[in-house]
């Protein structure tokens, strides 16, 4: 499994790339797309609402089930990637470059995870 | 395979309906058809190749082992069969009166009177037509109790992480919030966080006992004494009562009302989308309430009327009657002995089977399982990419039917197995080989389970394509 080290991950499977300092993309991590399964539908939620770390924003629906998912940052959601609407199995083909929102004023990255430390953490998630 | 309707020849026929023995009468223009009904025209030969192509092509308990969790999958004696096709209980109407129809309500009254010792309740309804109907009236019932005291700000139903998922649609098709407690490390309900979210807001909490871990709470008496403190009730999904049947009782466990599926537990037929039953069972302070038919007994002999308070009809008439029929045959040909028998059987069923595989497998909550235990595949898949659904396609190759997978959401490749009592020891052996043989099978021949099934009537179906582009109507011409 891939974690690039650029990234930024939470406990609740999502990366965070800060695009500026207060712009980051967030998205869902190769391990969280390889336990969904195949995934079939994504909700986003709409441009210019405002989430705060540890806010349910959307859900993803696999063949399995439907799995909340979760916001690492606080912020406000400055554009949707509508593309996933129409193709989730983008995420499971490339988790990293199919990112489900960009966040504007974003805070409260500090309690981000590094790539080596979420490598750590989902060994202890099984 | 074609539908019938396409097999359908202009001029075939057939005489499968009698002679007109009556005079016949012309009625007036306006109330006849200006063209002929468009009527299935097939020799019998052909139709009876065309139900036989549709019985090869499915799958029962009378082709093999069914072990699909939770859904108690278990042989339906013939002889249930045989009195549900009674002339006298068939060939009648359901607005008949009462004096003409004594018998049925004989019968239903003496699978009422069954079904109340059975569960240790008051009172019982065979309107609901299945399980999650009959969840829908068990939850109405505790919203009109609630109701009824002024009690209007409880908008709350709890429902544990291991319950059917039935039970939270159920509660927000009634209109309440769900809210999820989390089970603790033995599989029960964690009772620290159910505390923590009972309050005078909370209307019942649904409990699935034993649960879909095969694993029956062992703080039950405490948890219904809890939510009752804080007012509120508590219902039991009687989904897995096949394992506690004349043995425990959920009227003696502080249960309120509840459904049974006596599709399930009273092996009536079911798996084809029905008809199946889901009688609900529950205490005096519920029983006004109740929808469906009040039967009583006077001097004159058997009524029919409606109880005091009711939410109003929820189904037809008296509930799929021909299936409760069914189960007050099986109740009848078992008795009290062999109803405790049955619960034994498939504890000890589950347990053997459980014992065979868990050298092999990995069974994540394996202390005190009773009916059914949970396998988990999640080693396999990190050490082989072998994941549970390719093992459950590759049991079909060896001619079972699969589990229930990735149920429940607590166990990662989650298969759940519940081999019920009337299997065998030697066909617990059997599919048990199967299993531990598709495991050693995961790290030689990976590739053959990824293709699996090879031997079925269809190969893996695209589950993506599936869920995303449903065809939901039929189209003419194109091959099933």
């Amino acid at each position: 499994m891939n974690f690039p080290n650029e990234l930024k991950y939470s406990k609740s499977h999502e990366w965070v790339k800060m695009v500026d300092d207060d712009t980051a993309l967030v998205g869902l991590t190769d391990y969280a797309q390889d336990a969904l399964g195949d995934l079939v539908f994504v909700n986003l939620p709409e441009e210019g609402d405002s989430f705060e770390a540890d806010e349910v924003f959307g859900d993803v629906e696999s063949v399995k089930a439907v799995s909340d998912i979760i916001m690492p940052v606080n912020g406000t959601v400055a554009e949707v990637n509508e593309e996933l609407l129409d193709s989730p199995e983008a995420i499971n083909s490339d988790p990293y470059g199919s990112w489900l929102v960009k966040m504007e004023g974003v805070t409260g990255t500090g309690e981000l995870l590094s790539a080596g430390e979420y490598e750590e953490f989902i060994k202890t998630c099984d | 395979m074609k539908t019938i309707f396409e097999k359908s020849v202009q001029g075939k026929y057939q005489d499968i309906i009698p002679k007109c023995t009556l005079p016949e009468v012309t009625f007036p223009q306006e109330l006849t058809r200006s063209a002929a009904l468009e009527l299935l025209e097939i020799s019998e030969t052909e139709m009876s190749r065309h139900y036989n192509q549709l019985a090869q092509r499915a799958y029962g308990v009378s082709d093999g082992m069914y072990p699909l969790g939770s859904c108690t999958m278990k042989y339906n004696p013939a002889v249930n069969e045989e009195v549900a096709a009674l002339k006298g209980l068939t060939d009648i109407h359901p607005q008949q009166p009462a004096s003409t129809v004594q018998g049925w309500l004989r019968i239903l009254k003496i699978g009422e009177d069954y079904l109340k010792e059975v569960t240790g309740m008051d009172a019982v309804t065979f309107q609901p037509a299945a399980g999650a109907h009959g969840e829908y009236a068990g939850i109405r019932l505790i919203r009109e109790y609630h109701m009824k005291n002024g009690d209007d700000k409880r908008t709350k139903v709890i429902v544990p992480d291991s319950a059917h998922g039935t039970n939270p649609a159920t509660a927000a098709m009634c209109g309440y919030e769900v809210v999820s407690v989390p089970s603790d490390s033995e599989g029960g309900v964690d009772v620290e966080e159910l505390s923590k979210v009972l309050g005078n807001d909370v209307a019942a909490l649904m409990l699935t006992n034993p649960n879909t871990l095969g694993i029956s709470d062992k703080n039950i008496l405490e948890i219904t004494e809890m939510v009752h403190e804080a007012g509120g009730l508590c219902y039991y999904d009687g989904a897995n009562l096949n394992a506690i049947l004349g043995i425990a009782r959920p009227g003696d466990m502080g249960f309120d009302v509840m459904h049974m599926n006596l599709h399930k537990t009273f092996s009536t037929p079911h798996g084809g989308g029905g008809p199946g039953s889901g009688a609900v069972a529950c205490k005096n302070i519920l029983k006004g309430f109740l929808p469906g038919i009040k039967i009583e007994e006077d001097e004159e002999g058997m009524t029919m009327g409606l109880y005091e308070e009711t939410m109003g009809p929820i189904g037809l008439y008296y509930g799929n009657v021909a299936v409760a029929a069914r189960a007050i045959a099986y109740m009848l040909t078992l008795g009290k002995e062999g109803m405790v028998a049955v619960a034994k059987n498939a504890v000890l069923n589950a347990n053997y089977m459980k014992t065979l595989l868990e050298k092999d497998y990995h069974i994540p909550y394996n202390e005190g399982c009773m009916h059914e235990f949970v396998i988990s595949a999640e080693d396999l898949k990190k050490e082989t990419g072998i994941t549970a659904m390719d093992i459950a396609k590759s049991m079909i190759d060896n001619g079972v039917h699969p589990p229930t997978v990735y149920f429940p959401l607590i166990v990662h490749e989650a298969l759940m197995f519940e081999p019920t009592e009337t299997e065998t020891k030697e066909s617990l052996d059997r599919v048990s080989q199967i299993l531990l043989d598709i495991r050693k099978e995961a790290y030689t021949d990976p590739q053959k389970l990824h293709e699996a099934p090879r031997k079925g009537q269809i190969r893996r179906p695209d589950e993506v394509g599936a869920a995303r582009n449903p065809i939901l109507v039929f189209e003419d011409g194109k091959d099933l």
